[in-house]
């Protein structure tokens, strides 16, 4: 996808509290609607984004308390045509070891007393790529769905 | 802030199916897990969750739902799903949540599918 430009970005920041991924789901999905996604691809790009939040509200502990969504539209300039719906999900929290994340399995999740650690298998498995760039300037989350 | 989720249940011969209407995060998901409990307290073994009313989910949420999966499991009884959304019910199978709960594609498949498992 490294020929693709963008055709158009947009950047907002939002505060971390409690159901903000709501509003921050909204503007990724008009986006994505906006580009002729179809519904269901939609709808995961909001479930994916609702993920995302969650675990920056969760495990961020921003200073500044804010998050930044980066949304563009990447495609052919020549047509004109897009193709790819890139979202950016950041914070300048305290980040985390990406190498110590141990992908959850319902089996033992079952048996355990936590049941949580589901968000980025959740966000892998509905989006195309994703890339998560986490160090002691916070953590960025790089999701892209192709049309 | 959304209105919070918001629960019917209907009681039948040997099935409860609770309804929601609404987003399941924390709370949602807690609000389930009480009413499920409490059919449990009643005697039901079969529970069905009709999520037609539920478009949107989060992981805390669901990890709720594991949990009634898993009390569900300790009493020898079931859990099953209906009218997922097509996001969610990718979602429970990335999570490999089909394993362990029926998911069926609408109400009347759910009480056919889970009429012929009890007989």
């Amino acid at each position: 996808m490294s020929e693709l430009g963008v055709l158009e970005e947009t950047h907002l920041t939002f505060r971390l509290a409690p159901e903000m991924e709501l509003e921050v789901r909204a503007c990724a999905c008009e986006m994505a609607k906006s580009i002729r996604m179809s519904t269901d691809k939609v709808e995961e790009v909001g479930m994916a984004v609702v993920e995302a939040c969650i675990n920056a509200i969760e495990h961020s502990r921003a200073a500044d308390g804010q998050l930044h969504l980066g949304l563009a539209v990447l495609g052919s300039a020549e047509a004109d045509e897009p193709r790819v719906l890139r979202i950016t999900i950041q914070d300048q929290g305290v980040g985390f070891d990406c190498s110590k994340l141990v992908p959850p399995r319902i089996e033992d999740n079952l048996k355990s007393i936590r049941k949580r650690g589901w968000g980025l298998k959740i966000i892998e498995g509905l989006m195309d790529e994703v890339n998560v760039l986490s160090g002691e300037g916070g953590t960025s989350v790089v999701m892209l769905k192709v049309l | 802030m959304t209105e919070g989720l918001k629960l019917k249940v209907e009681r039948r011969d040997g099935l409860a199916v609770i309804y929601t209407d609404g987003y399941i995060n924390n709370q949602g998901g807690e609000e389930i897990a009480e009413a499920a409990y409490g059919l449990l307290d009643e005697g039901f073994r079969t529970l069905l969750l009709n999520l037609a009313g539920t478009k949107i989910v989060n992981s805390i949420g669901i990890s709720i739902l594991i949990e009634i999966i898993e009390k569900m499991i300790e009493v020898e009884g079931r859990l099953s799903f209906c009218d997922l959304t097509p996001t969610i019910e990718k979602t429970f199978h990335i999570m490999g949540l089909a394993q362990y709960a029926s998911i069926f594609p609408d109400e009347q498949a759910a009480v056919t599918g889970l009429q012929a498992g009890a007989s």
